[in-house]
């Protein structure tokens, strides 16, 4: 925002209360009301006129409050954001960003636990990102803001108490790159977001019994960053995708086919995939994590499959 | 004018007695107070509209130009001190709405000739509306429209050919065919859509508008004064997205003008079995803005309201609301059958024609002569046959143009298995790259 004046952030709350996750803060106060735009509730609208804004000018930052409350904005995201640069025959780029927070929280109720990537991945036009750690959430976001394309980058409510050693330099990111995480040969894990400290967690106790698993942090959800993934694959021959989304219709559910369309011949059992159940996000808490990926079951399916026993 | 003073017709102006049509009489009630008695053309006399019959038989196409059929008005000399408008706006008025009527008669042609497809909605009866507004605006005001968008583009200059190709689906449309009827764009003429779902336009209108703040108040650039103005018709004035953006643009004093085309149905919807409060105008108040309702088939009322509307936002007054009482003389869409209007009722519009209305104004006014106006219409039926030329000799999209615009920056196709971005594969432009 310091470097470009016609970066500007739309959003509920993001002004004065300095974002709902505090990601806004102190924006206001620096860059003035205009600049950093606390709007009413009305997220369709907002959104739309964060892409008119865009389309005659403005590098526009849209926050939703929860990433859930785009479903509102879905008319706008997915006619305009997404497919007017084509109906116009290019004449019109829309830069903008669409940021939130998403995800399954800490018991926060299904409405505010979804997992918005899935259903906004269809959408021609539309480029997304999920960051996952200070590092990458800082570089992410920057090369989101000065992509012509529209973004939706993803955050996730569990991750914003993560504390890391970043520079303070300015630093931009690949938007279509995947993140090696941990190299290694016996199967890739792909995962993002939060998936990602589950799957370390698990890489822990499966170093500790000997395996040795490569893992991706494939940070771009669309377009997928086939060369990365597909190097892995070439070396390790097994695939496991850890997410966040539910089984149907997923990210998880496009990786696989995208990896059997283009590695099947490198692949010596099927691309497996752990993903949330089917299921409206439960209240209780033992049951909001029997809905998710536990790191344990992480454990569980790598050693099935580094034995040939799927 | 004070700024004050759409405020203040709103509140004073008699509510006009909306019911079902029968009441909605031929002296075009009006809440520009003052004036719509000597700009008003109408007195009821009943013209019959027909096609004439022009010099493009040869080419087995009917000229378009409607032409009232009654007995020729005198004309008079000029009473310049009386009139509203000069010879010079006079004439670009008129041939603003014989452009669009010409226009939109062809697409008709055209649609049954199997040279359009999909879904075409025609505009003929509401040119005064377009006209009105879009002539009032300088080349940097920025317009938004809906499906309905074929004749803003072109009052807005988007070149007759250029619209006419993109409704062929031709690769030198506008949109190099892409976005077809209901999407009609303009960079250069500041043409933000062209959009298929009702309101979908407003917000956008909105973000436009809210450049112009953008620009003035942080960007500290004092020549941006650009007015946005959104059209949108009865049907949209239930949904969410326009009360959610006079809200905010109230809020913030946007320099837009919210351009209601109430033409009555939504479809097959009557605006009275649809809308608690039909009067639509009245719903600016409960924002903070005036609502303004004007006669929508006299151009020179509605060019008056939109005058003052848009030097409001251009002083940065703020928003205005202006309800355009209207009427479409074709179904919805071309795929229409139009049973459920009363023929009644496109009676009554029709002898309100605002370009007969107009027509007999200017010749009773001493503007213009009938060979002016001859001239006129034969120059726009020359354009329109031209458009229809150059649509049919252009060439159809080439497969390689499929993936050309999806993205601005083409790395968001993303790296492929080979390590090269997507966009990098020559196989990618000729169209032979999978995604």
């Amino acid at each position: 925002m310091a470097r470009d004046p016609t970066v500007c952030v739309i959003g509920e709350d993001v002004g004065h209360y300095g974002g709902s996750y505090k990601v806004t803060k102190g924006l206001a106060e620096k860059f003035g009301d205009l600049r950093v735009l606390d709007t009413p509730i009305c997220e369709n609208s907002f959104t739309g006129m964060g892409i008119g804004a865009a389309m005659t000018g403005l590098r526009t930052v849209v926050e939703g409050m929860n990433m859930g409350f785009l479903l509102l904005a879905y008319n706008q995201i997915s006619n305009n954001a997404g497919m007017l640069h084509y109906t116009s025959g290019g004449q019109f780029k829309i830069p903008i960003v669409i940021r939130g927070p998403g995800g399954v929280g800490k018991q926060l109720g299904a409405e505010h636990s979804q997992r918005l990537e899935s259903y906004f991945q269809s959408v021609p036009g539309l480029q997304m990102v999920a960051c996952s750690t200070p590092y990458n959430a800082k570089g992410l976001m920057k090369a989101a803001i000065r992509s012509d394309n529209p973004v939706i980058l993803y955050e996730h409510v569990l991750l914003y108490n993560l504390k890391e050693r970043i520079p303070d330099e300015e630093y931009v990111l690949c938007l279509e790159e995947a993140e090696l995480v941990r190299p290694g040969k016996d199967v890739t894990i792909l995962t993002y977001s939060r998936m990602r400290h589950f799957v370390l967690q698990a890489a822990k106790t499966l170093v500790e019994r000997g395996y040795d698993p490569e893992i991706i942090d494939i940070r771009s959800l669309k377009p997928f960053d086939l060369f990365t993934i597909g190097n892995s694959i070439k070396k390790t021959h097994k695939v496991l995708i850890v997410e966040e989304c539910m089984r149907t219709g997923g990210i998880g559910a496009s990786l696989r086919a995208a990896i059997v369309d283009n590695f099947w011949d490198f692949l010596d059992g099927r691309p497996e995939c752990l993903s949330s159940q089917d299921v409206p996000t439960p209240y209780a808490a033992t049951l909001e994590d029997a809905t998710v990926v536990q790191p344990a079951q992480i454990v569980v399916k790598v050693e099935q499959m580094c034995q040939g026993l799927v | 004018m004070a700024a004050s003073s759409l405020a203040s017709r709103a509140v004073a102006s008699l509510s006009p007695s909306i019911s079902t049509g029968a009441s909605r009489d031929d002296a075009g009630s009006s809440s520009v107070v003052g004036f719509h008695k000597r700009s008003s053309a109408f007195t009821g006399r009943r013209v019959r509209i027909s096609s004439g019959h022009g010099s493009s038989a040869a080419h087995g196409r009917r000229s378009c130009v409607v032409a009232a059929t009654a007995a020729p008005v005198k004309e008079s000399p000029p009473k310049i001190a009386d009139a509203l408008v000069t010879r010079e706006e006079g004439l670009e008025l008129y041939e603003d709405m014989i452009l669009g009527r010409c226009f939109e008669d062809m697409c008709a042609q055209m649609y049954y000739r199997s040279k359009m497809f999909g879904f075409v909605h025609l505009y003929n009866g509401q040119e005064a509306v377009s006209t009105g507004f879009v002539k009032a605006l300088k080349k940097d005001d920025y317009i938004c429209s809906t499906y309905r968008d074929h004749v803003h583009a072109l009052s807005k200059g988007v070149p007759a050919r250029q619209v006419m190709s993109e409704l062929f689906g031709k690769a030198t449309g506008c949109c190099r065919g892409q976005g077809g009827s209901m999407h009609m764009f303009s960079k250069e003429h500041r043409l933000l859509g062209g959009f298929a779902f009702i309101g979908e336009g407003i917000p956008v209108a909105t973000g436009a508008a809210f450049n112009t703040k953008y620009s003035r108040e942080v960007l500290k650039d004092l020549s941006v004064d650009a007015v946005t103005l959104a059209f949108f018709g009865d049907g949209t004035c239930n949904n969410g997205q326009f009360f959610e953006c006079l809200n905010m643009a109230a809020l913030w004093k946007l320099p837009i003008v919210y351009v209601v085309e109430n033409n009555l149905w939504a479809i097959g919807m009557d605006h009275f079995r649809a809308t608690s409060v039909p009067e639509i105008w009245k719903k600016g108040e409960a924002f903070g803005m005036p609502g303004v309702h004007v006669d929508g088939m006299d151009v020179l009322k509605v060019r008056e309201v939109a005058k003052e509307a848009i030097a409001r936002a251009r002083r940065g007054d703020g928003p205005t609301l202006v309800e355009c009482e209207t009427y479409r003389y074709r179904g919805h869409s071309l795929a229409d059958p139009d049973e459920l209007r009363k023929p009644e009722q496109k009676n009554k519009y029709a002898v309100r024609d605002p370009i007969a209305a107009f027509k007999k104004y200017l010749l009773e006014n001493g503007l213009a002569s009938e060979a002016d106006l001859k001239a006129i219409e034969k120059k726009i039926d020359e354009i329109v046959e031209d458009a229809v030329e150059f649509a049919d000799a252009s060439p159809l999209p080439p497969r390689s143009q499929l993936l050309e615009n999806v993205f601005a920056d083409p790395r968001g196709f993303g790296i492929g298995p080979d390590g090269k971005y997507r966009c990098e594969d020559p196989a990618f432009t000729a169209g032979t790259a999978e995604v």
